[in-house]
């Protein structure tokens, strides 16, 4: 539970950390991700990019535990647990509008180790203040959320992220909606977490800062699942990049 | 005018009235919060006129214990309701709207078929806007609405933290390994509970008021989720004002209630707006 952000990099090189095999996911009668097989190493930095409804969000939220597999598995390897899996949705609208102090939301995060105390401990709000130190929002403490600005926002909820994940993140659109400035230090963020041994998975529109930044991309474009009419009809003219898990 | 006041105090129905009306204020208020920020503020109104057909069959069937009907009826729906998955084909807003005009349908229908007595629009006017049922409670009722007011109290304390999880972000406590579901539907189940109680304080109509307009009050002016959940509790000041004068003035007592909740809400407008043109 205390702070495991600081992992030595060079003990977790290419160690598989998740693993689909045969992966189907969807929604009602829809199969968005059909049998599909990867793996995410220990110390990766993977973007997924793909045109907008492709999967990627899908994968993410089947990676997250959010959405569970209709069929295949996503196994966790080398020991990871699930609540050592951060993860950062994309913000909805009832959010933009909650009020809600950044401290409780930052705090929120440890609701899933199953404690049921009325309030928090010392070291809890250690790690917490701690995570928002690293996303840079530790002045932003006792403000409200929803009177934050886009990229404040974003931050704190990647303060939350962070709160649960010790060894692997998963973000979804980090920057998207975000100006130039807040998109550079949420990139210095994540580069930062990454650098301190955090394997990132993230799902991105920015397709220029996926091939500087990452060591691993997984285009979804590429991706042709089998018996799949509901996504990525042909008629869709080809995408103008042809990156396909590259390493840079 | 306090001595008229001290004389209805000794009637024993009043004291009931004033117990009662704090409890469910109280509990419909936590809650209320939850169900605002979850947008699903028209529940209430679905559950009390799901309550309101539960109580026409409980009439038709002639129980004598009304509750053991109306109870599980509603708690089903609320758990139906509250705890489909997001990607069914009726959506969440029109299903609610759907169940609750069948229900208000089918009571009303079911009432007028086997009327018991000889005025239906009466009895029907008094379970939708309550307008004595509160002042006629015996004390099985109030005791029964302490023991489930104690129980949704302490329920609501204890998951706190988990409850305000998984208002902020359903997706993000299912990720980090919250068991989500189980309390949602704990959540559907309290409010249930919470919207038959309401019924006797201010009818099936107006029940929807007691949950939607604290929370709306306290969010104009708080900015955590912790005091605006506390200060949810205006609404206790707002029920009891609304039942002294309902008393002295001997107007009815739900919809005094509810104009008490208006009045608390555009001081709560007023004061967010004044704040804000000052800064």
């Amino acid at each position: 539970m205390n702070n495991n952000v600081n992992i030595n990099p060079t003990s977790l090189v290419t160690t598989p950390l998740l693993k689909c095999s045969n992966l189907t996911l969807g929604y009602g009668n829809k199969n968005v991700v059909n049998s599909f097989n990867y793996e995410i190493n220990a110390g990766d930095y993977l973007c997924i990019i793909g045109r907008n409804g492709c999967g990627k969000t899908t994968f993410l939220r089947g990676l997250a535990g959010v959405l569970h597999p209709k069929a295949g598995k996503i196994e966790l390897r080398d020991n990871l647990q699930r609540n050592q899996i951060g993860y950062l949705p994309q913000i909805t609208i009832a959010q933009k509008d909650f009020p809600a102090s950044v401290e409780e939301i930052v705090l929120s995060a440890f609701q899933g180790k199953s404690l049921l105390l009325p309030f928090y401990g010392s070291a809890l709000r250690n790690r917490a203040n701690e995570c928002l130190a690293l996303t840079r929002t530790e002045n932003l403490r006792k403000a409200c959320f929803r009177e934050l600005s886009g990229g404040q926002k974003q931050r704190v909820l990647l303060a939350r992220a962070l709160c649960a994940a010790e060894r692997l993140l998963l973000l979804d659109e980090p920057v998207t909606g975000l100006d130039p400035e807040s998109t550079e230090m949420m990139y210095r963020i994540i580069n930062d977490l990454h650098k301190k041994g955090m394997t990132i998975v993230m799902v991105t529109h920015d397709v220029e800062a996926a091939t500087k930044f990452a060591t691993r991309i997984l285009n979804f474009n590429n991706l042709t699942f089998p018996a799949n009419e509901n996504v990525m009809p042909d008629s869709v003219p080809a995408s103008p990049y042809t990156l396909k898990q590259i390493s840079v | 005018m306090i001595d008229t006041l001290l004389f209805y105090l000794d009637f024993p129905f009043v004291r009931y009235a004033i117990i009662v009306g704090t409890l469910i204020s109280l509990c419909s208020s936590l809650l209320g919060v939850t169900l605002v920020l979850k947008r699903y503020s028209y529940i209430g109104d679905g559950l009390s006129h799901v309550a309101f057909g539960a109580l026409a069959i409980a009439a038709v069937l002639k129980v004598t214990n009304n509750m053991l009907i109306i109870l599980p009826i509603t708690v089903t729906v609320a758990i139906l309701l509250l705890c489909r998955s997001k990607d069914t084909r009726v959506k969440g807003d029109a299903a609610i709207a759907m169940v609750s005009a069948g229900a208000l349908a089918i009571g009303y229908l079911l009432m007028n078929i086997f009327s018991t007595s000889g005025n239906v629009a009466g009895d029907v006017c008094t379970t939708l806007f309550g307008s004595m049922s509160i002042l006629t409670l015996k004390p099985t009722d109030v005791y029964l609405c302490i023991i489930l007011s104690a129980i949704v109290l302490v329920t609501f304390v204890l998951f706190y933290h988990k409850i305000f999880a998984i208002t902020f972000d359903e997706n993000f406590a299912r990720a980090t390994g919250v068991n989500v579901n189980f309390f949602n539907l704990l959540i559907a189940i309290i409010i249930a509970v919470i919207i038959v109680l309401a019924m006797n304080l201010v009818g099936a109509l107006l029940v929807s008021a007691l949950v939607v307009f604290p929370a709306l009050s306290a969010m104009r002016v708080f900015k955590s989720f912790f005091s605006v959940t506390v200060a949810a509790i205006i609404s206790v000041i707002c029920s009891l004002v609304g039942i002294l004068v309902a008393i002295l003035a001997g107007t009815p007592v739900g919809s005094t209630i509810v104009a008490m909740d208006i009045v608390a809400f555009l001081i709560c407008y007023l004061t967010n707006f004044i704040r804000n043109r000052r800064v």
